[in-house]
């Protein structure tokens, strides 16, 4: 069996594990394996959405003392369903969630890990995983040397295959708590709060923006065409008031959008390493030499503070 | 209090990646090496519990020969002792993990850090994966620690928002970006450095979890088009192909 660890959050799957459980399904058919949906929490509400996504079984780990988030407590839970279904491979999403959780728990069952992959398949019972290293200037492919395998999968990489399957409730026994370290309190920071890596449209500024007012311009835009700002490095350190939690490149988020415009950023490779996995990517920058353009599947050689605003009308002309 | 502070020796970001003759690992010929980034967080962290709380700082480094630069670095900063735990580079985390775990066990750490992730291979694992190995509790993605009594309390990254975490000593805790300011050594350090010696012991065999089949690089991406005309030109022209060439409208 393969067991995908899913997140939830106001009742609902989040979309990253829904990821990683679409591509679950299509290993699991294509190794003749069953797939299961582990949920671990004071509760499983909206666990009955993974039969949509083509669980078998959806596993429940429920108890009171899983209510606040535990990363002992969690690996154990997870460990314990991965014995207790015989599963031979956990995948989880590559969240802030997973990726402190899947490796304790791949280290709790001695299984080999491999964390934010882009690719995934199975040889021989054994999984061939892809991911980008070296600050995505080159592919890695890894395989597993170990009966347990786990991996977490990156945001935005794998598509939703909605595909129901009977989705049988189980319930196994939680770990019974006194855990060594426990989440007490979530802080709030941001605007709007959004998770970038989820995000299918980007709009993102960097120091050409000079000031952190300017930013209303890019939120324009992003409202305009449904997606979310993000910014580089500089723009972050400037002091503008800008979250870290938006930060896009190798020391901020890994992105992986459908479209991501870069408005004001260079393309140092720093940044690049956050974001050269966007599928179509449109460079505004005033200098036509700048590195990002030869990355840029559109560039516009041009004034942000020009482009920007008209891009914003005529998005608006379009969405009529 | 005693603290341990894994580094991890890295190829500098901006090096030009060459895949070695074997196919599946990096050609170490022109790569100018450095500690890894999240480490030096790590590493004044811990040399800030040193100043303040009489903390005594080990630095540690799995890997060949060369990683005593770093270590060397990271007593030139101020680590009391540099151990060296000799292996050869894997690419395995749990590998990685599991000989950090052997040489930690028994020696009275209170508190382990490392970075959140190790530049290059970007696993973010180890620090997790020892944490259980040691059966420790874990904080990752530290951007604010405090100490107490047998206890910490840490602010942690998260997609989002930021979580509070508290949890008891001993424990491993990741750093991240703005957890604090690391400081450059200065010349009476480099020279105290020169003095001191670095442990060398060597690895215990541990079987390899996970194995590199190929590293390759990545397609490059087609040559892209740039758009002409003024401002409102180029908005409507680029919208267009968004919509109709890409698709992505
Ligand atoms: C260890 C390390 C980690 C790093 N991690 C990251 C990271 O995670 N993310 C990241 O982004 N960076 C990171 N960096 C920093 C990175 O090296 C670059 O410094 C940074 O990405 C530059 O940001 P920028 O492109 O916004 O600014 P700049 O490089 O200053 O570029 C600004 C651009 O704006 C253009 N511009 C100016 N005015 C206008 C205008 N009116 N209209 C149009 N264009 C204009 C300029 O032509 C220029 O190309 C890291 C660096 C190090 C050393």
């Amino acid at each position: 069996m393969i067991l995908v660890f899913c997140e939830t959050k106001d009742g609902k799957i989040r979309k990253p594990s829904l990821e990683a459980l679409s591509e679950a399904r299509k290993l699991a058919d294509a190794a003749g394996k069953g797939l299961g949906a582990l949920f671990v929490g004071a509760t499983s509400a909206g666990a009955e959405e993974a039969a949509q996504y083509g669980a078998d079984v959806i596993v429940k780990i429920e108890d009171p003392s899983l209510a606040a988030y535990s990363s002992d407590g969690y690996a154990q839970a997870i460990a314990d369903a991965v014995k207790a279904k015989g599963a031979t491979a956990l995948l989880a999403a590559a969240t802030s969630c997973g990726r402190d959780v899947a490796p304790r728990a791949a280290a709790r069952l001695g299984a080999g890990y491999a964390s934010d992959i882009t690719g995934l398949a199975m040889e021989e019972g054994r999984l061939l995983v892809t991911r980008p290293v070296y600050a995505g200037k080159a592919l890695a492919t890894t395989r597993f040397e170990t009966p347990v395998q786990v991996a977490t999968t990156r945001p935005n990489v794998f598509s939703l295959a909605p595909c129901a399957k009977a989705g049988t409730v189980e319930t196994l026994p939680a770990p019974g708590g006194g855990f060594l370290a426990v989440v007490k309190e979530i802080l709030t920071k941001g605007a709007g709060h959004v998770d970038i890596a989820e995000a299918d449209v980007i709009v993102a500024g960097g120091r050409g923006m000079k000031d952190g007012a300017n930013f209303k311009l890019l939120e324009e835009l992003a409202e305009a065409l449904g997606g979310v700002v993000g910014a580089s490095r500089a723009a972050v350190d400037a002091g503008w008031g800008l979250p870290h939690s938006m930060q896009i490149g190798q020391t901020g988020k890994v992105v992986s959008p459908t479209l991501y415009i870069a408005c004001g950023i260079s393309g140092a490779i720093q940044h690049v390493a956050g974001m050269s996995g966007s599928k179509v990517i449109v460079a505004i920058n005033k200098d036509p030499e700048a590195p990002i353009f030869k990355l840029a599947t559109y560039g516009i050689v041009g004034d942000l503070f020009e482009v920007v605003p008209e891009l914003t009308k005529a998005a608006r002309a379009l969405a009529k | 209090m005693k603290i341990l502070v894994a580094l991890k020796q890295v190829p500098d970001t901006e090096t030009k990646i060459k895949v070695a003759a074997d196919g599946r690992s990096l050609d170490g010929g022109d790569v100018k090496w450095i500690t890894s980034p999240y480490d030096e967080y790590a590493l004044e962290e811990a040399l800030r519990l040193k100043e303040t709380a009489a903390a005594e700082v080990t630095a540690v480094s799995v890997g060949g020969d060369k990683a005593k630069d770093i270590l060397r670095n990271a007593l030139a900063l101020g680590a009391d002792q540099a151990v060296l735990v000799k292996s050869a580079e894997t690419g395995d985390p749990l590998a990685v993990a599991r000989t950090l775990a052997a040489f930690a066990e028994g020696k009275g750490f209170d508190l382990i850090l490392l970075g959140n992730k190790g530049f290059g291979g970007d696993n973010a694992s180890v620090g997790p994966m020892l944490a259980e190995l040691l059966g420790v509790a874990q904080a990752n993605v530290v951007t604010k620690l405090e100490l107490a009594e047998g206890r910490f309390k840490a602010e942690r990254e998260g997609d989002a928002d930021s979580e509070v975490l508290e949890g008891s000593l001993p424990a491993v805790v990741t750093a991240q970006r703005g957890l604090n300011e690391p400081r450059y050594a200065n010349l009476k350090g480099i020279m105290a450095a020169k003095k001191k010696t670095i442990e060398e012991v060597d690895a215990a065999p541990v079987a390899p979890a996970v194995t590199t089949v190929t590293l390759a690089l990545p397609p490059s991406r087609p040559e892209g088009r740039k758009l002409e005309g003024d401002a409102a030109a180029q908005a409507a022209a680029l919208l267009g192909l968004l919509r109709d060439e890409a698709k992505v409208l």
